[in-house]
This record gives structure tokens, sequence and C-alpha cells, in this order.
């Protein structure tokens, strides 16, 4: 049901996995993860190594922080994110690279993992594991199924939708192996019978590879899915896997569904079988205009700044938006000395051009965005419904099954910004629900 | 340092735009309009100029004097009304005046009261065309009768005229009907732009490989036609004075007059038509409709114009009744 086909400008996917080089400070934000922030674990003056717990998950919704380097803990204060949102974080001077001695680094392969279901979210918990495919929600609560509810398959995210990303690409074509474990622990700690890898149709060699590595393997199987924006929308994927539909409201578990990013099995496999905490990204640089595409894999804290120094030198002069994600759905980044947290997947650098809006004109009710809305919605609707400030006809409508995708305001010949509407109606229309509630 | 766009996402566009969609329908209106020069002359050109330019004009001055809105007219969707009102009418020396009557209905009335482009709830062109039709019905229903060949009388003004095929068989003398082929080509009397079929087909295809209209109006239009024309002339072989067999009357039916442009390029009119397939699907079935009981029982041999207005009047409640389907349930 509906979608788009934006052009796919997949520009880095020949670029490998490089090592991105230490900076001279970091920034590690307390809250990298969707809930409440962790609490710092060190003082001002402290020496901290790499791996070490530097932020302890005390809330329910909350995900262990680690430090990403080694050296001394400058300064305990807010830090203005990427986005201009001022957030608790913990400031460390770079010194050396002197890991915690816990961390195997060799870069042998473990496949074995004698851990029992418990213990595996027991141990994802206490390496701040969360969802790299965006929504960084803590892996450790996704993976403990609560009562009465039974996962019956294990997905992995490997889409990769957006256009420009390649990161998650890179990672099937260099770590496949890698992940596949981090696959064959996950399926454990859920208990289900198979786990099912989505590629969309466009990486046909991450395709081949995943399923040759995957045949070493009891029950991963590799699904290739047609070539569709957004067919890595976790509703969309599910429906596309299973045939089942998430009712509005529910989760993915109440169809017995666990959906998690390719990248994040990775990570599954770094901290269960090495003992290595969430402290680095793998992040595409792209962008049409620059002179070299770059996948990189990168220590969190590291601002965006020196991202793009030791990447390109200095934006070029065209630059009209960097963002942190797709261009579909990614965030336009406002403070360059913000830092880079879990989850950050790309810096995409558009030129002014595309940046640029182009006019709002009258809908000429083409029904383009009906006909795009891949959960069936009307956005022209919702449109007219927020601008005259009817929240609620609009929440009749279902404007909280909206999954922000894009999809209208892409397709809208009229240029209305229909998303920039919709996020206003849904917030609204939260607001009077919570209100009712009371 | 230089200062960073912020914006909500999508940062990306499919570079789709208003301008585009009208300017291909224009583009997808050229092969009927130059057949209907072939055919009807240097009077069919003049008509068809002096209609654009009037509704141009018209526009343009609405815009600027009585809206007081920075004018539009360069997004093509005036051309769009001025094509298709031309298309609508003879083309004789008379309307060569009237049509700029028509534009100004059209226009004014039809689409900027209601505030310009996307809020009209009639197709303009439509109401330029009954506005002339009901007042002046003897102009607006003298055909010229296309010469044997074309560019026949390319230079010549003074036109034969005659009867539509659809008057022949309202009024009697069917045996002057032309043939299936001459229908395709176009060799019939009729309105300037409806005459050929192969000519607007060959505009709706380029307009549906472009995404710009999708098939579910026209075809249930046409389809509809097709049925209930081939229906009637079962149950009611009064009106079939042809002595042709239903189904070949049928497609007669639907060949002659102006279901083609109607289904191709008036009810498809994003405007004015519902949003959802499934309303569309009804739309274009109940201009089908619609258009053969005019035909049968109405007091004009034509009802493409009237079906199509009836629908527009009910889009409203089809874009209500016929939601999409909503994947989240």
């Amino acid at each position: 049901m509906g979608g788009v086909h934006p052009e796919e400008n997949k520009i880095s996917s020949d670029a490998a996995i490089e090592q991105f080089p230490l900076p001279k400070q970091v920034v590690v934000l307390m809250n990298q993860h969707l809930g409440a922030p962790a609490t710092p674990a060190v003082a001002v003056g402290d020496k901290v190594k790499v791996g070490q717990l530097i932020g302890r998950a005390e809330a329910f919704m909350c995900a262990n922080v680690h430090s990403p380097v080694s050296g001394t803990v400058k300064k305990i204060d807010a830090c203005k994110d990427a986005f201009g949102l001022a957030k608790p974080a913990i400031y460390i001077d770079v010194e050396g690279d002197e890991w915690e001695e816990s961390i195997d680094r060799t870069p042998d392969i473990k496949r074995e993992c004698n851990l029992e279901p418990k213990q595996i979210v027991e141990k994802l918990k206490e390496m701040g594991i969360v969802g790299l495919g965006g929504a960084t929600f803590p892996a450790h609560i996704k993976y403990s199924i609560p009562e009465g509810k039974k996962a019956e398959y294990l997905i992995i995210n490997a889409v990769e939708c957006e256009p420009y990303l390649t990161s998650d690409n890179r990672a099937m074509l260099e770590l496949a192996e890698q992940c596949c474990i981090g696959i064959s622990i996950l399926r454990k700690a859920l208990g289900v019978p198979n786990a099912y890898i989505g590629i969309e149709n466009n990486k046909p060699r991450a395709i081949a590879h995943m399923k040759e590595v995957a045949s070493k393997f009891e029950g991963i199987i590799v699904e290739p899915l047609k070539v569709k924006y957004p067919q890595g929308a976790e509703k969309q994927l599910i429906n596309a896997i299973t045939g089942r539909r998430v009712p509005s409201g529910k989760l993915p578990i109440d169809v017995g569904c666990v959906v998690s990013n390719v990248g994040t099995t990775f990570a599954v496999y770094e901290a269960i079988q090495k003992n290595k905490p969430l402290i680095e990204n793998i992040l595409t640089v792209t962008g049409k205009k620059l002179p070299s595409q770059h996948n990189y894999q990168v220590r969190i804290g590291i601002s965006y700044n020196d991202i793009i120094q030791h990447a390109m030198g200095e934006l070029p002069a065209t630059t009209g938006k960097v963002i942190s994600g797709g261009p579909m759905m990614g965030k336009a980044i406002s403070n360059l000395n913000g830092p880079t947290v879990k989850g950050a997947s790309s810096v995409l650098v558009i030129d002014e051009g595309e940046a640029t809006r182009a006019q709002e004109t009258n809908c000429i009710r083409c029904g383009k965005c009906v006909g795009a809305c891949p959960m069936g919605l009307q956005p022209y609707l919702f449109s007219a419904l927020v601008k005259n400030r009817r929240f609620e006809e609009a929440g009749a409508n279902n404007i909280l099954d909206c999954i922000e995708c894009g999809c209208c305001f892409f397709s809208c010949p009229a240029n209305k910004p229909l998303l920039d509407e919709i996020r206003l109606g849904k917030n609204k229309m939260r607001a009077i629900m919570a209100a009712k509630r009371k | 340092m230089k200062l960073l766009n912020v914006s909500g996402s999508p940062h990306v566009h499919s570079d789709e735009s208003t301008k585009k969609i009208m300017w291909r329908v224009n583009l997808a209106l050229v092969p009927a309009f130059l057949v209907s020069i072939a055919y009807f002359g240097i009077n069919a050109l003049l008509v068809s100029l002096i209609a654009v330019a009037a509704c141009v004009l018209f526009q343009w001055l609405i815009e600027k004097f009585i809206m007081k809105v920075p004018t539009n007219i360069d997004d093509g969707s005036a051309v769009v009304t001025g094509l298709l009102l031309s298309f609508n009418v003879p083309a004789t020396q008379d309307m060569m005046w009237l049509v700029i009557l028509g534009a100004l209905v059209a226009i004014g009335i039809g689409k900027m009261s209601f505030g310009g482009l996307g809020k009209n709830p009639f197709n303009p062109a439509l109401v330029g065309r009954v506005f002339l039709l009901i007042s002046f019905p003897v102009q607006m229903t003298t055909w010229p009768t296309p010469s044997g060949k074309f560019f026949g009388n390319f230079a010549c003004n003074d036109v034969v005229t005659g009867a539509t095929p659809l008057g022949l068989i309202k009024e009697g003398g069917a045996e002057a009907l032309p043939q299936v082929w001459d229908l395709l080509i176009g060799h019939m009397g009729g309105s300037l732009g409806e005459v050929s079929a192969i000519a607007i087909l060959i505009g709706a295809i380029y307009l549906l490989c472009t995404h710009t209209i999708s098939w579910h109006i026209p075809v249930t239009f046409i389809g509809t036609s097709f049925l209930a024309a081939f229906i009637l002339a079962l149950a009611d072989p009064a009106w079939n004075t042809t002595g042709m067999c239903a189904g070949e009357f049928a497609l007669n039916q639907i060949l002659m007059g102006g279901i083609m442009l109607g289904a191709c390029f008036m009810a498809t009119d994003m405007v004015t038509s519902p949003m959802a397939k499934t309303g569309q699907l009804v739309f274009g079935f109940g201009c089908g409709l619609l258009t053969i009981i005019i035909r049968r029982w109405g007091a004009y041999p034509e009802g493409v114009s009237f079906a199509i207005l009836l629908m527009n009047s009910i889009t409203p409640l089809l874009n209500r009744w016929f939601q999409p389907k909503r994947f989240a349930c």
C-alpha cells in the first residue's frame, strides 16, 4: 500500500568501512536513547578507559552509557546536541587509547554462546545496547517479552530504504558473519524458531552474501523485498514478511514480532561475544557534491564538525543542509558542534537547491498524498483540519497512525508542508488525549 | 560561518509540481488540436487561440485587480481551461467572439470566484461550455462538417454545416451516419476537439504513462457508457434507429460526441474528481451512466458535459464515502 520511489543515490555503497581517528575531546550525552537520561557514574577529574561505565541506567526506560575513549573527565555539564537541545553530558579529554581489560580486541570471530536467554538480556542491558535503526529503543526492554505476550518472529531490518544511506549495506558486506552470530544470539534470547532478514532488492551483493553466510547458521532466512520507500518502516516490514498488520496504537510484539536493525545485531555480537559496550557506530558520510564518500566506524561523542573536517576539510560552499539520517526521515542538524550519539547513521550533505523548499501553492486535490501514504491515511485532510485547529477531527481520522515517513510531502505537487502540519496535529492530539485521561 | 537550512523531514522532493502537471495536460491535448486544425481549418485554430488568450487574460486581470494576489498564469491551468473550452464548441466564426464570453464565465465564475485553482467545485471549461450551450443554443449547435480530406478547407470560412452523428440518431437520419473508421480518425461533425478518438487516446496514453491521470475514471466512464448503451439498445429498440446490432451501436455511442474527450481530459480533472481510487471508480461509473441516460431521454442529443458537472457536484460526498483503506486497523 502506498509508498514512493525517491532517487536512491547510494553513492557511498562502494566505500569500505574505515576506522575514524580519535579526536581531542568527546562529549558523551547521557540520553542517547529513548527514555530517561542515565546518571553520571564518574566525577570531574576521573581517569576513564574505553568501555568504562560512565552513565548508569537507573530509570526503567533507560540505557547504560560507556566511555568511548580513554582520558580524563573534564566537565559534567549540559551540552547542546546537534539539534540545539541542551542535554546532560560528560566531556572527556582524550589521552591515548587504553581499553578495559575485559574487552576482547582480537580480530577472531567467536561463534559459541552459552548464555541463557535471561543472561543475554541482562548483558544487553549491561552493555548499553539500543536499537540502531533510528529510534534507539533500549534493547534489553525490547528483548524482555512481557507476560502474556509471545514472540513468534524475529525480523532483522536490513532494508535500508532511505536514499543515500549505506552503513547497513556495508555492515552486511563486511561483517556478515558477526551479524549472523548476533542474530543467532537474539533468536536464542527470544526462543523463536526463525529469524528473517529483510533486504531491499536494490542491494543484490548484500543479499547474495548474507544468503551465503546465513546458510551456515540455523534458522536465519534472507527475504529479498521489493524496492519501495518506506519498505523498512517497522509496520510495513512486518507486513511484508509475516503478512500481519500491527493494529493502531499497538506494538510489534502484539502480533508476535520483534524487529531489530542489522546494525544492532553487530552491536549485540560485540557486546555478548567480545564484552564490548556500545561505543561505536557505523556512519555514512555522503552527499552529491562531496569530493569523496565514506563509511566510518566512529566512536560515539565525536562532534559533527570533527567528522566533516576529517572527511572533507570543510563543507562545500553550496551546502544548504546537513542531515543526520536519511533525506526522508532524518533530522536537519542546526549545531555542527553537537556530538554524535548511539544510532547516528549518517552525515548527509544536501546542496542549496535541494535544501530549499519550493513555493507552496493551492492544493489541487490530486490525491497523490493519499496514494502515497503507506498507512492509508488522507494527508491533505489533516493539513486542512490542522490549519483550522480541528485537532479532534484529525484524531478521528486516525492522524496518530501516521509514521512520519514523509511520502505525502515528497509527492505533493503543490509543495504543501503536509508532514509539518501533521506533526503539529499529532502533538496537539496527544495533548488532548493526555488531558482527557486526567 | 554560513547558516544551514533547518526544517522538518523529508528533505527531498519528488520534483512534481502543479505547473508540470498542467503543461503535461496541455501537451497531451496537442494531437487532438492538430486534428481539429486539419479538419476544421483556420476556424479551429482561431477559436482555440482566442479561447486560450481570453482565459489567460481574464485570470491575470482577476488575480491582479480583483483578488490582488500574485499572478499565476504561468502555471498553465488557464491554458488548459482555454483549450478544453474551445475543444467543446463548434469551429465556426460565431464562436470567435462567443468563446470570449465563455472564457469569462469559465475563469471568472467557474474558477476564480471560488478562490482560484484547486478550489473550484466544477470543471471550469464545462461551466463555460454549458453557459454557452444554454445561452446560445443555435450557435452552439451549428456544426461544421469536416471536409473529406486533411486541410481541405484550411482557408475556407464557409464550411458546410450539418448534424452531428448523435443528432442524427436523436432526430432521425441514421442512414447518413459515418463509419467506425471515420469516428476514430475524427471525420464527423462535432465540437472542435472531440472528433478524433485516436488523437484523444494518444494524449490520454501520454497522461497515463506520466502518472498525470490514473486509469480509473476514463476506463469506468467509457466502459459504463458502452455497457449502458448496449443494454439500452437491446431493451429499447426504439432508440437504436441505426439498424446496427447492439454491440456495434454501443461502440458507435462511445466514439461519437464527447465521451472520449470528457472521459480522458475533463472527468479526470484532479480538482473536481474524487481522491481515492474507489471514489474515482464510482465517479466514472456515474459519468458514463448519466451520459447515456441524457442521450436517450434528455432534450439534448449529447450529455457528457452535464453528466460530468453533476458528478462534480457529488465529489465531496464521494470523498467522504470512499476513503482509502487504513493500514493499521
